[in-house]
Order: C-alpha cells, then sequence, then structure tokens
C-alpha cells in the first residue's frame, strides 16, 4: 500500500522531477541559464502538444463525422484508417504554393504563420497539472483571452490580402462575429473570477479540489460553450468559412502548406479553447487518486473536444442575424445576470458563514 | 535585460506608429497601427503593468479590425494603393500634434502624482490594486466614462435603426 502511494506521487511529479534533473545539471539551479533553458524546454514541449492535438484531431475529426453519419469514415490506409492524417499531410505538402497575382503579398504570407502562432502562446499558461503550467503568470484567463482576440485580424488580413471578394467577405464575417461574442466569453468568465478571486488559472484549479466550478456556474458554462465555438468558428457558427456563401472565405486564396497552417491553427485553438474550458469549469488537473493529475486533465480536454466535434457535426449552420441577435439579446444579457448573481451568491454565502 | 528589450519594442512601437503616418495603402497603415500597439503592450509588461499590458492587446491591437474593415468600406477611391495619400496642409497638423505634445508633457512635468517610483513597481496582482483605485478613489471619472460609453452605444443604436418619422 505504502509502496503504491509512493508510485502514484512519483508519477504524478513525474515531469516536475524531470524539470528539477534538468535544472539540477546546472551550478546554479536558478541562474539565467537554467530559467532560459526551461523555458525553452517548455516551449518546444507546447508546440509539441499543439502539432500532436492538430495530427490526432484531424483523424478524430473524420471519424467523429462518421460515426455521427453512421458510416465507418476513412478506413483504408494503415489500422482502421488510423494513418489517414499522414496521407494527408504528405498530400499537403506537395502541392504548389500559389500566391495570387493581385494579393497584398506581405499579408498574404504572414496570417497563416500568427495564426498558428496564437494557440502555442495561449497553451503556454494552462497548468496541466500541479505545478506544471509552462509559464505561470497572474492575469492567465485574461491573457489567454487577450492573445486570442489577435485571431480576428489574422482572419481579416487572410481576407484582405487575398485581394478575393469572398475571402474579403469572409474575413469582415469573421470581425463581426469574433468581436460580438468576445464580449460573453470574457463575462462568463468572470463568474469563476469572482469566486476565486483571482485570474491565475492555477489558482483556479487549486480552488476546485471539493467541487468543479460547473456545479456552481452553469449558464457560466453553457454560455462559455456557445461563445467559445463561435470564437473558434466551428458549425454550428462557421459563418466564416461557409463553403455554401463565400466558398472558403478567408482561406478560398491558400494552398499547400498555407493553408496547412489554417488547420493547424484551428486545432490548436480548439485545443487551447477546450483547455481553458477544462481548466476554468471542470477542474483542470483535479481528480480521484487513481490516476496522475496531467492524466484527468487530458482526459477532460479530450471530452470537451469530442462535444465541439459532436456539435459541430449536429446542428446545421445558424444564419447571420440570428448570430447577432444570440450573442447581443440573448448571451450578453444572460451573462450579466449571471454576474450578478454570483456577486449575490458570494454576499449571501460570506453573511451567513459569518465571514 | 530589460533596457535591450525596452530598446527593441520602443523602436518597433516608434517605427510602427512612423509607418502608419507615411504608407500609402490605408490597410497597411491599420495593421501597422496593431504592431505599435502590440509594442506598447510589450513596453507595459516592461513596467510590472500586466493589467494594462493585456487591455492594451484585448481593447487595442483586436479593435484595429474594425478600423480596418471601416477603411476598406469608407474608401472611395478606385486604387485602394493610393487610398491614404499626403495632404497639403500638414503644416496645420504639425501644430496641433506639437502644442499637444507640450500640454501633455507640461502636465506630466508639474502634477506631483506622475513622479518617477524610487523603486520599480513590483506588486504582482496589479488587477486587485488597479480595480481597488478605480472603485474608490476615481469611482467618478470612471462612471463618468461609463455613462459616456453608454451615450455612445445608444446614439449608435439609434443612428443604424432610424428615428420613426411619421409623428
Amino acid at each position: 500500500m505504502e509502496t503504491l502511494k509512493y508510485l502514484m506521487e512519483t508519477l504524478n511529479n513525474l515531469f516536475l522531477i524531470i524539470a528539477e534533473f534538468i535544472r539540477g545539471l546546472f551550478a546554479d539551479p536558478h541562474s539565467v541559464w537554467a530559467n532560459l533553458t526551461m523555458n525553452v524546454i517548455n516551449f518546444i514541449i507546447v508546440v509539441i502538444i499543439v502539432v500532436l492535438a492538430a495530427l490526432i484531431l484531424i483523424l478524430l475529426e473524420r471519424k467523429v463525422a462518421g460515426w455521427t453519419s453512421q458510416r465507418p469514415g476513412p478506413n483504408r490506409l494503415g489500422p482502421r484508417g488510423w494513418f489517414q492524417t499522414i496521407a494527408d499531410a504528405l498530400k499537403l505538402m506537395g502541392k504548389e504554393d500559389v500566391t495570387p497575382a493581385g494579393a497584398d503579398k506581405f499579408i498574404f504570407k504572414i496570417a497563416p504563420m500568427i495564426i498558428f502562432c496564437l494557440p502555442m502562446m495561449t497553451l503556454a499558461v494552462i497548468p496541466y497539472g500541479r505545478g506544471m503550467a509552462p509559464i505561470d503568470i497572474d492575469l492567465g484567463i485574461f491573457y489567454f483571452v487577450a492573445i486570442s482576440s489577435i485571431s480576428t485580424l489574422c482572419f481579416l488580413m487572410a481576407g484582405w490580402g487575398s485581394n478575393n471578394k469572398y475571402s474579403l467577405l469572409g474575413g469582415m464575417r469573421a470581425v463581426a462575429q469574433m468581436i460580438s461574442y468576445e464580449i460573453p466569453l470574457l463575462f462568463s468568465l468572470l463568474g469563476v473570477v469572482m469566486i476565486t478571486q483571482s485570474f491565475n488559472l492555477g489558482v483556479i484549479v487549486e480552488a476546485q479540489d471539493t467541487i468543479p466550478f460547473i456545479v456552481l456556474q452553469p449558464i457560466a458554462f453553457v454560455i462559455f460553450m456557445i461563445a467559445g465555438l463561435a470564437e473558434l468558428n466551428r458549425a454550428p457558427f462557421d459563418l466564416v468559412e461557409a463553403d455554401q456563401e463565400v466558398v472558403a472565405g478567408p482561406f478560398t486564396e491558400y494552398t499547400g502548406l498555407r493553408w496547412g497552417l489554417f488547420f493547424l491553427g484551428e486545432y490548436g485553438n480548439m485545443t487551447a479553447m477546450s483547455a481553458l474550458a477544462a481548466t476554468v469549469f471542470l477542474g483542470g488537473w483535479q481528480g480521484p487518486g487513481f490516476l496522475p493529475g496531467y492524466v484527468w486533465f487530458f482526459m477532460k480536454v479530450g471530452v470537451m473536444i469530442f462535444i465541439m466535434m459532436w456539435v459541430r457535426w449536429t446542428f446545421p449552420r445558424i444564419r447571420i442575424d440570428h448570430l447577432m441577435h444570440l450573442a447581443w439579446k440573448v448571451l450578453l444579457p444572460l451573462s450579466i445576470v449571471n454576474i450578478l448573481l454570483t456577486g449575490l451568491g458570494i454576499y449571501i454565502y460570506r453573511f451567513v458563514m459569518g465571514g | 535585460m530589460g533596457t535591450i528589450v525596452f530598446f527593441i519594442f520602443a523602436i518597433l512601437s516608434i517605427a510602427a506608429a512612423w509607418m502608419v503616418v507615411t504608407s500609402k495603402n490605408i490597410v497597411h497603415s491599420a495593421l501597422y497601427l496593431a504592431l505599435s500597439f502590440s509594442g506598447v503592450a510589450v513596453l507595459y509588461i516592461l513596467m510590472n503593468a500586466d493589467f494594462l499590458a493585456a487591455v492594451q492587446l484585448l481593447i487595442y491591437t483586436a479593435a484595429v479590425s474594425l478600423m480596418v474593415i471601416f477603411a476598406v468600406m469608407l474608401t472611395l477611391r478606385g486604387d485602394i494603393c493610393e487610398s491614404n495619400t499626403e495632404n497639403k496642409s500638414w503644416f496645420a497638423g504639425a501644430l496641433v500634434s506639437g502644442l499637444l505634445f507640450v500640454v501633455i508633457g507640461l502636465v506630466v512635468f508639474t502634477n506631483a502624482d506622475w513622479r518617477v517610483l524610487a523603486a520599480p513597481w513590483t506588486s504582482g496582482g496589479s488587477a486587485e490594486d488597479f480595480s481597488l483605485l478605480l472603485l474608490t478613489r476615481y469611482m467618478i471619472p470612471f462612471e463618468a466614462a461609463a455613462v459616456l460609453l453608454t451615450v455612445a452605444l445608444v446614439g449608435a443604436v439609434i443612428l443604424a435603426k432610424g428615428v420613426n418619422e411619421s409623428k
């Protein structure tokens, strides 16, 4: 029993022990060079998480699509079609890199690069386990939202740079949609911040050791899910890239790996949003002690991603006036009411507990 | 270390601001503005004003996309590459901005509250101090700004919907 407990403890802190070991290789474990090395290693790990997530999710998306429409999905390459992503990636690499003649070349080329950077920056503040946030900053949630808001600009840059009417329309839709849904997204997170009195994601996870915040903040969770889906431009909110209306929106003119970067960025952003939902509402790495914290965390992220895919292949696309109506007349008042109720709840709790 | 980072991003912000003014293409100007804002956000982080930096990114940088849209929609010229041409009356502009700079400089130098702290500000939760100040000492300016924004929002809705002219 003792050995089992010790083993569990070691497994739980495995990555921290490795980090301590690497730090121990330096003469002074907390010198500038040791910190720099650890930052570089953390960065590489985050990049690996983004790329791996994209590789797995591309296949998963097609499998879930198959499952929802009662067909097998890709099943030719490798056991049950598991190698399909590799074939897709090779095909993308082999494509010709076309820049349209009238394009704004620099903007056209830099937009996919920026959009691929954003999930790396946002995933860097997520705590993957106890004390396992690559960068531990006090304004975690706020930093996350601030960075992910830049993706609006990238969509517009892609749409503008392509010199294509459909692309520009898609870019403009992206701005209208993402700026509207940013507000309920932020407000839905405020309830949790009010309860924990902190923006720090690590502190928020620590505060959920008895009860995850989805129980205390169910309305906020639903608002967060809807606004998050809209922020990610995924169906039923995929007006930005709606094939039947604006061809593929900002991505119309992109080929080969540049388009692939958009694709990777989309799945990276999806992972980041699911990780934020798992951290803020589902308790992050907290869980029963028979599995290490990071396993719990990635299981919760997986569940969130599965729900997002399930929604995508279940609901039809929303109309653009309904979209705006939902954001400004339903989600925004609801989230403000939620903030008010949370404030009242905290006040009553303090009054009753005599704090 | 901090000095090097400061100069990199200060030069970046100023160069981007210069390009905002001189760029011929108005969309490029707007995107340079985003770059300039992001550089200023890094300067805020160097001053340990993390909250302000995040606000800068969230509100200013992201809102530049709206400016691009206005630029595209409101530009009447046929060729977008010639949409931000220079104006002959640059002297008036230089005069106004120079005067504004002098006024701001005077306010900063004469007001005792704008002093440079002896030791760098190191408080971790800058959001906490910030909100305390906003809701106690600077309550009235804060509320006035809120009322002003609400009025602007209502005005925008009325302009968009139009009033009932049958009465």
